[in-house]
């Protein structure tokens, strides 16, 4: 009963050195609120209600290969992406980059989703072991441009939305031109930004990254072990530990809201509660603490005999960790667990947390009791998963 | 390989270094300030000036303070994160240690915090234990005027503390409760330009209460604190009043109280005295039959009728320490039974081993608390570093007297060279016998108490009550720390955070 993944892009023709183009997806510009300059009319073959003469789109994006398009398509003479191969999981409203050169039409916003994300840059300053979407080394910082037209297009009734990377810090002023943009066009949505937090050990740099005084901002920090060097491992970065808490400490100086995400994986597990007692104690600012199974996506494969444990060789540890905070008054989830494999105590603590185009569920747990309020799997964790998942019978109460 | 020496180019990304790459030898490393003490036989406790504690076997100290301890040792890692030791890789993370002694410090942020208002002398008990020396009901010359409480508030109100509390105690505050609604009426409208927050409280035998008080309570949001001794026949045997009938006032009045009010506006504190010694368990059952979730098992204070009732009254601190000791396990014991119970001294120190933070509590501070954590103003317009001052002046010693709320200003009160070397005197980190104490971090100085004990506010250390009692409380909540029982660990933490008691073992989905 593997849930069909959520399509986020489709290829077509590859075509002329036209720059990308960010816009929202309609099937007619009539129909949309938004700026015509702003809209990608979707033009699909077997569908004849599109109006179609009828004006000047941002861009076009249909399933007609360029020769045999209707000639009107060719009339408008707006930028337009010949050929893609899917058109069906678009939907009005969503906000898509046609990148005409690569033939590439990306989903960059999905209406109706809790689960977008900006993804700020692909550079990163670590180099974790398990890091699922590995960093390039590349310089995209003229991407800023493009996420602060993107934060113009996403609806302001948009709930929450992601901002990751590569680590987005890289970008520096750019990053902060973002979220000030967000503030301005969204200030009802809340932000989640995902960080190592290491440039913040810049007590200037986290000075002017609070001074944007965002609404609804919350950073999300990985922390690893209480032990420099086991943290400095983790993340393949010498000095990292020390940079993380200094830039924790220098953020909550100025004012900006912080959680604390520990994966859980065999360079972690056994020593959860020293971890948990050392967060209490060091970084008691946190408003959260989530401790996160393993995705098994990008480098996570390359490391695998480094990284795997069954979830279930590691529950005490994780309970113990876990009730200490919770004891301690510190609020506490876990992410990406299923409940089969966690202990009953721990249930009230386990979170729906893996983004909704990844997300599904086996077979085994077709006939789970507890299916809806289980969090499932990633994806990538079809084929290696704890041992133990097993569908759950009507609980006895 | 070295991480240092990474390969350049796309390489680099995919390869990755063994964990030795990171775990560096350093040069040397260097202790941080603690201090310690041996625990037991076989153990050493150490204690950092964030509060931060650590057990280690006698061999691990020994090799650790001699600058021998391997940089693979296990407990090189622990002596690290928890800041006793630093080397080469860890000087930045000093900062965090600073930002960790200031959370512990921040008690003094805001300077005086709690304002206690004498609103009379009079009361109509005539408790053995008395630490103030009430007088006679119907004699007005010990009541607060009108004038003197004006005085009073404005002196409070020059408190840069933006949360205070009012605490307004007697005598028998009720009996002269014309002059709490005053207090209360007039600190109302001058907060109304100055804005702080500001939280009230009487601290009463209940005798007096009525309908109308309980009224006003309400509506101003003023809490209650009373007194109650343990079952009926120690109560009213420490707290004798005509009719003889203090515990059944008392108990009958807590409940109207708490109707009126609510649970939690209505608190209660008892006093041990001699003949409460051997009863501690029928005093902690009382207040869990009375519905308290918690109580505060207080040593005497040699002040007032105290000292002259010594003979009757008092003990030593090793008969008080074995009351505790007893009462403490027996509320553990109620606690693993599922009554949730908490014992508020313990709790205030448990507060200070477990967690970064600090308490309010000011009778366990350092400096101590003295005019610049809580201040007095009595009747008669004097000003006093602390309620326990003024029972001193009551026996005609007026050393911490800090002036007159009429001839005085402000800065002369709570700037003046009197509060500042009392203040001196109360600084434990320099103090004889402190300096190099172990649970510094976890306990305070009494100046009044030594200068009122011993004859000098510094005082000294091996004769001390204070010491010997605090000692050996800190000790016997480190062994029950060092025990490591989960189930006990569980109760403690359910008495710092307020926390119900419940652990979700089998917590079933909704």
């Amino acid at each position: 009963m593997s849930a069909p993944v959520i399509r986020r892009h489709t290829y077509g023709s590859r075509g002329d050195g036209v720059p990308p183009f960010i816009g929202v997806v309609a099937a007619d510009r009539v129909a949309s609120l938004v700026n015509v300059n702003d809209v990608v009319c979707v033009v699909k073959r077997n569908d004849v209600s599109v109006a179609r003469s009828r004006g000047d789109y941002g861009a076009i994006l249909t399933d007609w290969k360029s020769d045999e398009a209707p000639a009107w398509i060719g009339a408008l003479s707006r930028p337009t992406l010949f050929g893609a191969e899917h058109l069906e999981h678009l939907n009005d409203g969503d906000i898509v980059r046609l990148d005409f050169s690569r033939g590439l039409a990306r989903t960059l916003y999905r209406v109706g989703s809790e689960h977008n994300t900006i993804f700020i840059t692909d550079q990163c300053n670590s180099n974790c072991l398990m890091c699922s979407q590995p960093p390039k080394d590349i310089d995209d910082s003229h991407l800023v441009q493009e996420h602060l037209r993107l934060v113009r297009l996403i609806p302001p009734t948009t709930g929450t939305l992601g901002i990751t990377g590569g680590e987005p810090s890289l970008f520096g002023s750019g990053l902060v031109s973002v979220i000030q943009a967000c503030k301005e066009h969204l200030p009802l949505t809340r932000l989640h930004m995902l960080t190592n937090g290491r440039t913040f050990c810049d007590r200037d740099w986290a000075q002017e990254f609070g001074a944007v005084q965002h609404p609804d901002l919350v950073l999300g920090v990985p922390l690893y072990s209480d032990v420099a060097w086991q943290h400095d491992y983790v993340v393949q970065a010498a000095g990292a530990f020390t940079q993380t808490m200094l830039g924790l400490h220098n953020l909550a100086r100025f004012g900006v809201r912080l959680e604390i995400r520990v994966v859980v994986h065999q360079q972690t597990a056994s020593h959860l509660l020293r971890l948990a007692q050392f967060i209490y104690r060091n970084l008691p600012f946190a408003e959260h603490v989530a401790f996160m199974g393993l995705e098994m996506m990008g480098y996570t494969k390359t490391n695998l005999k480094n990284l795997w444990i069954d979830p279930v060789d590691y529950q005490d540890s994780l309970r113990e960790a876990l009730l200490f905070l919770d004891r301690a008054g510190m609020h506490v989830s876990i992410y990406n667990h299923q409940l089969c494999v966690l202990p009953r105590a721990l249930w009230p603590y386990a979170r729906k947390a893996i983004s909704d185009y990844k997300n599904v569920y086996l077979d085994e747990c077709a006939a789970c009791a507890v299916l809806d309020q289980c969090g499932g799997l990633f994806k990538s964790g079809e084929r290696i998963h704890s041992a133990h998942i097993r569908s759950i019978k009507a609980l006895s109460v | 390989m070295d991480a240092r020496e990474a390969p350049a180019g796309k390489l680099a990304r995919f390869t990755f270094y063994p964990p030795e790459a990171y775990r560096k030898k350093p040069d040397e490393y260097r202790l941080l300030p603690f201090r310690f003490t041996r625990f037991n036989s076989d153990k050493y406790l150490l204690v950092n000036e964030a509060g931060e504690f650590i057990f280690l076997g006698r061999a691990s100290f020994r090799r650790f303070t001699a600058h021998e301890l391997h940089f693979q040792d296990v407990d090189y890692d622990a002596l690290k994160t928890k800041h006793f030791l630093w080397d080469d890789t860890a000087s930045p993370l000093l900062d965090i240690l600073a930002t960790k002694y200031r959370t512990k410090k921040s008690f003094l942020r805001g300077f005086t915090k709690l304002h206690l208002f004498v609103v009379t002398l009079r009361c109509d008990h005539s408790c053995l234990y008395c630490q103030v020396s009430r007088q006679r009901e119907d004699r007005g010359a010990f009541d607060m005027t009108p004038a003197t409480a004006k005085r009073a508030v404005d002196l409070m109100m020059r408190s840069p503390a933006p949360a205070i509390t009012m605490e307004f105690q007697g005598g028998e505050p009720l009996l002269n409760f014309d002059l709490i609604r005053f207090l209360v009426d007039y600190s109302e409208a001058q907060n109304a330009r100055v804005g702080k927050q500001i939280d009230r409280v009487i601290t009463t035998n209940l005798s007096r209460i009525t309908p109308e008080i309980l009224n006003y309570c309400r509506e101003h949001k003023i809490l209650l604190s009373t007194s109650l001794d343990g079952p009926e026949w120690l109560h009213n045997a420490n707290r004798p009043k005509r009719g003889d009938d203090s515990y059944a006032l008392v108990v009958r009045n807590m409940e109207t109280a708490s109707a009126a009010l609510g649970r939690e506006a209505v608190a209660a504190l008892m006093t041990t005295t001699r003949r409460s010694l051997s009863h501690v368990r029928d005093i902690i059952d009382e207040y869990v039959a009375r519905g308290f979730g918690s109580i505060f098992l207080r040593s005497i204070s040699p002040y007032g009728f105290a000292v002259r009732t010594k003979g009757s009254t008092g003990y030593l601190t090793p008969e008080f320490l074995d009351f505790y000791r007893e009462g403490l396990r027996y509320i553990i014991d109620l606690n693993r039974k599922g009554i949730r119970l908490t014992e508020g001294y313990a709790k205030i120190i448990l507060t200070k081993i477990l967690t970064p933070f600090p308490t309010g509590f000011t009778d366990l501070q350092s400096p101590a608390a003295t005019g610049i954590g809580a201040v007095v103003y009595n009747y008669d317009g004097d000003v006093y570093a602390s309620d326990e001052s003024r029972m001193l002046a009551e026996m005609n010693d007026k050393t911490f007297r800090l002036g007159s709320m009429h001839e005085n200003s402000y800065d002369e009160l709570f700037r003046g060279e009197d509060l500042r070397s009392l203040i001196r005197a109360s600084v434990n980190e320099s103090l004889p016998g402190c300096s190099d104490c172990a649970y510094q971090l976890y306990c305070g100085a009494d100046p009044v108490f030594h200068h009122a004990t011993q004859g000098d506010p510094v005082g000294h250390r091996p004769t001390s009550a204070f010491c010997q009692k605090n000692m050996a409380i800190i000790t016997e909540l480190f062994r029950y720390i060092e025990s490591d029982d989960r189930e006990v660990m569980r109760i403690f933490w359910s008495w710092i955070t307020d926390h119900t008691l419940g652990e979700p073992e089998e917590c079933l989905l909704p």
